[in-house]
């Protein structure tokens, strides 16, 4: 047998949601786990750590991205936004009004990647069609739904981002 | 007035919390635990010779190596198996960690505990386990045959062997006009949530004290099972089920092994220990459903009527048989679906394989049941040239006839006998929705631009809200708030919502004013669990009585109060007021704090209840004999049966007829489940069963190759319907009441589901013109049927045109 080496731990810095965080981990530390255990942001989940669910998907410098596929050591030069970085319960940002309104999750686990996704989404398709809206969010699984009311929550958030920056510019909780 | 809550789609509560990343799912919890991690078997079938864990003892923060030999007294036994049954005379479940054998992949044989996950997977990988193979039972072809067995001392690999009979089968075959046989095929799937089941236990060494945490749907069941494990009194053991992130029924199951092992471990090392169960983890060590294989032989009069319903079927139920035998009783009995069978027996074998247990999964069994029954339909109305919808209504149950007693014994051992439903108008309801009559023109027009459709129709029974019972205990604080609490538990249902919504209704307060906690054995320690469909009829309807209570004692001290009569009183927004005279008022919560008599103030409203503040009768006890202090409820609901609602679905599917994709074009469904509390919340429901129901018809299976294992086991090759996949579904509803239960409803859940590998077989038939005999079915395998019907090896249908026409 050979002797383990023991782990290399690294200094690793996020920034997330605008506020640089950090922790000692080593290289592997994936950067779910980073978010979820290191930094204590556990909106983002893990329902597969294959990268095809979707439920951790973060924005990274805006664009969606599976937080499981990522090391936390390789995100270091990027902005990640989490699902806590979109809204809070007294302020959700648009996304998350939606999924509110339109009954667009039921255990809620896989929401958090939808949200992001959709996020991201509507940035480059304010106003998208039904068929459109469920393109978009075909690459996140959910068990729950049947995804009919998630496709009406994309639509309903094009709406709300769309009256809000009618009426005061940007819409909250939009992501950097 | 108060607003109408009962009915109302209104949003739910737990939203804001989870859209924002506030859930709190099992491995959001315990950040300081130590990890565990398991060493699983490869091998279908083999005994295990040795174990080394030398390799694995330097790895960087291990904590701890068990094997079965490590397991004190009953945690070393065999899990309980949980639901004995006459019938199932050779019951078997597995140890905590294998003792001398494996029976299928992914029986966890090793527990390694380490500072965090990827050390304990570390030491995982770095120990060495010696198997020696024995040969695998794999499929239940090769287990009916009962050539190799699974378990050496169960003969025939059979587990149950049980028969049901109502009426002279025989004789009733022998003298039908018509009779035809069938075979049939289901495979297997899984119930899948997004998160896998996971437990995290913490020991309270200061108290002698266990909580368990446990994604479960049933966190009495869990506590109870545990406390006996371990031999600990049950008032040194909690389980709470935090967020769960989808169940479907897997969760249902208890104890798992993880769920004996991590408390144990937590009490052995006096710390915290937590156990996330990974996507591959899931596919081979919890649980799968659906396999089956079925004959049916079936007698008709010239009319379509049944008169023998004849039916033998083979459930495969993997390697052990911790939740009895459950889901082929299912099968036997809701195959029956609407319609009244003539004579009927059914007799089934439940069979061990070397693979993955079975439990219930949403549907459990029905889903089997209705296609063979439906199956069925289609080929009696194909024999006989008649509108397939013509042959349901002949054979339907009417209202008149309810209840109607089908003389079986159903799941929770009490009578198969409906309480109601209107069959007739449901059928009416969804022909008109998909417009059944208007198909025939369709087709032809499709048919002329090249394209091949088809119309399928699928009808159910399903039994809901079994007992034995759920609680609800209601408390109002001075504030005002309303704690509610029931001990069953949630995975996305609403129940914080909707039982709100039941107690808003109930008690005439703000729902704004109600919290409703589930699943919490410290604040509701009777309970059974969320499963077949029954959380909404059984929580609701406790919940409902004891609003009902609480509503009478505030009535009761406010007309002491306030001088009136109780009759005289009416509760609007949290406020019991004087009808007519709505300034004559105290609001519930003042009426709280005159419900607890008090020695000490603790804030300005308090000082209301002491001792000094009123005058007092010196003849009467500060709390009457037959009372208790505080604005409080607590009620039961315990049915005599379960309740059934029903629903029948129809689709319009496209097979290409060249490369043989099947594409669903409309899929139609018409649900009664009674009067729904939140409406939304049940379309939700109908929605999320009918998109399983699709991953079940066109895309999911368990592929197992000769020696046990399973090839897909990971979301990659595991065809889970995105949204790409799902069609859009369209609903409509029938809200017959239930008569058996105060609030007079039934259950939702699972409903969606049931029919749609039925409904898909039947509109792939007519797509065709040939019957489809086993799901799932892909493009390949629709392909392959072609290629077999135009080599004359499979029959078209006899009258093909006639079956989604009008009556003769």
């Amino acid at each position: 047998m050979s002797e383990p080496v023991p782990e290399v731990l690294l200094d690793v810095t996020v920034t997330v949601n605008d506020v640089p965080r950090h922790a000692r981990v080593p290289a592997r530390r994936l950067l779910s786990d980073f978010l979820r255990h290191d930094v204590g942001l556990t909106g983002t989940h893990v329902g597969c750590e294959h990268g095809v669910c979707g439920a951790c998907t973060v924005l990274v410098d805006g664009a969606p991205v599976r937080s499981c596929l990522m090391f936390a050591v390789t995100a270091q030069a990027h902005r990640v936004a989490t699902v806590e970085g979109l809204g809070t319960v007294e302020a959700m940002g648009p996304v998350q009004q939606a999924f509110t309104e339109c009954h667009g999750l039921q255990c809620g686990f896989c929401t958090p990647g939808f949200v992001t996704t959709v996020t991201a989404y509507l940035e480059d398709h304010p106003d998208p069609t039904a068929d459109e809206a469920r393109e978009a969010i075909s690459g996140n699984l959910c068990r729950c739904t049947g995804y009919q009311n998630i496709v009406k929550s994309v639509l309903r958030a094009a709406e709300i981002k769309a009256e809000a920056s009618a009426s005061e510019g940007p819409a909250a909780g939009s992501t950097a | 007035m108060t607003t109408q809550m009962f009915g109302a789609p209104i949003r739910r509560r737990e939203d804001p919390r989870l859209v924002t990343g506030g859930g709190r799912y099992l491995d959001d919890l315990g950040r300081g635990a130590l990890a565990a991690a398991f060493v699983r078997s490869p091998h279908a079938h083999a005994k295990v010779v040795d174990i080394d864990v030398t390799d694995a003892l330097d790895v960087d923060g291990l904590v701890a190596i068990y094997t079965h030999e490590d397991l004190p007294g009953r945690v070393g036994e065999p899990l309980p198996l949980l639901i004995p049954h006459p019938t199932l005379t050779h019951g078997r479940t597995q140890y905590a960690l294998a003792k001398d054998e494996v029976n299928h992949v992914g029986e966890p044989v090793v527990m390694v505990v380490a500072r965090d996950r990827y050390l304990a997977e570390d030491a995982c990988a770095r120990i060495r386990v010696d198997y020696q193979p024995l040969p695998p039972v794999v499929g239940l072809e090769a287990a009916r045959t009962g050539d190799l067995l699974v378990h050496e001392d169960v003969p025939g690999n059979v587990a149950a062997h049980m028969l049901q009979e109502v009426g002279d089968v025989e004789a009733a075959l022998a003298a039908s006009p018509h009779v035809l046989d069938l075979d049939l095929a289901i495979e297997r799937s899984a119930c899948m949530p997004l998160e896998g089941k996971g437990v995290y236990a913490r020991w309270d060494a200061d108290r002698d004290e266990l909580r368990i945490y446990s994604s479960t749907q049933t966190s009495t069941g869990v506590r109870a099972a545990v406390a006996a494990k371990l031999g600990m009194p049950l008032a040194k053991v909690e389980c709470i089920a935090p967020d769960v992130g989808g169940g479907f029924g897997v969760k249902i199951n208890h104890p798992w092994p993880e769920e004996v092992l991590v408390p144990w471990v937590a009490k052995t090392l006096g710390t915290e220990v937590k156990w996330v169960e990974d996507r591959r983890e899931h596919f081979i060590s919890s649980a799968h459903e659906r396999g089956q294989l079925q004959q049916v032989r079936v007698g008709f009069d010239d009319d379509g009527r049944l008169l023998a319903l004849d039916v033998r079927f083979w459930h495969d139920n993997g390697a052990y048989t911790p939740y009895g035998i459950i889901v082929p009783i299912i099968t036997s009995t809701q195959l029956l679906g609407p319609y009244k069978p003539g004579a009927y027996r059914c007799e089934f074998w439940s069979l061990y394989t070397n693979t993955v247990l079975v439990t219930p999964y949403r549907g459990a069994g029905r889903p089997q049941g209705c296609f063979a029954m439906e199956r069925t339909m289609d080929a009696i109305a194909d024999e006989l040239g008649l509108d397939r919808t013509e042959v349901r209504a002949r054979n339907f149950i009417l209202p008149a006839d309810m209840p109607y007693d089908h003389g079986l014994l159903f799941q929770d051992g009490r009578p198969l006998k409906y309480d109601s439903g209107d069959f007739p108008a449901t059928l009416e309801k969804l022909k008109a929705l998909v417009g059944w009559d208007d198909f025939a023109q369709y087709r032809m027009e499709a048919e002329a631009a090249g394209r091949r459709v088809g119309l399928g129709i699928g009808c159910y029974v399903e039994g809901t809200g079994v007992g034995p019972y759920e609680g609800g205990h209601i408390q109002v604080e001075t504030s005002g708030r309303v704690n509610v609490s029931t001990g069953l538990t949630s995975q996305g249902q609403g129940h914080e919502t909707a039982f709100a919504q039941v107690v808003a209704q109930e008690l005439g307060v703000p729902i704004e004013d109600v919290f409703v906690t589930t699943g919490d054995t410290r604040r509701m320690p009777y309970a059974v669990g969320t499963f077949a469909s029954r959380a909404a009829v059984m929580s609701g309807n406790a919940i409902a009585l004891a609003a009902r209570q609480v509503r009478a004692k505030a009535l009761r001290i406010a007309a002491d109060a306030l001088e009136v009569a109780a009759d005289d009183l009416e509760i609007v927004d949290g406020v019991v007021r004087v009808k007519g005279a709505p300034d004559t008022q105290m609001s519930l919560g003042t009426v709280s704090v005159m419900s607890n008599p008090l020695r000490y103030a603790f804030d300005e409203a308090a000082q209301a209840a002491t001792q000094f503040a009123h005058g007092n009768d010196p003849d009467r006890p500060p709390v009457a004999e037959d009372d208790e202090p505080g604005l409080e409820g607590r009620d039961f609901y315990s049915p005599t049966q379960a309740t059934f609602a029903n629903g029948m679905h129809a689709a319009i599917v496209e097979t290409d007829p060249v490369t043989a994709e099947i594409r669903i074009l409309r899929y139609c469904v018409v649900h009664d489940c009674g009067p729904m509390i939140n409406p939304m919340i049940v379309e939700g429901q109908v929605h999320g069963g009918v998109a399983q129901g699709v991953g079940g018809a066109l895309y999911e299976r368990m592929v197992y190759d000769e020696s046990g294992q399973l090839l897909n086991a990971s979301f990659m090759d595991f065809l889970m319907p995105y949204a790409s996949e799902v069609p859009h579904i369209e609903t409509d509803h029938l809200e017959t009441p239930s008569p058996l239960n105060p609030l007079g409803i039934k259950g939702a859940g699972e409903a969606g589901c049931i029919p749609v590998s039925a409904v898909i077989a039947s509109a792939i038939s007519d797509a065709e013109g040939f019957a489809i005999t086993s799901m799932p079915i892909s493009p390949v395998e629709l392909w392959e049927l072609r290629r077999r019907h135009e080599a004359g090896e499979i029959p078209s249908l006899r009258n093909h045109d006639a079956t989604t026409r009008k009556p003769r």
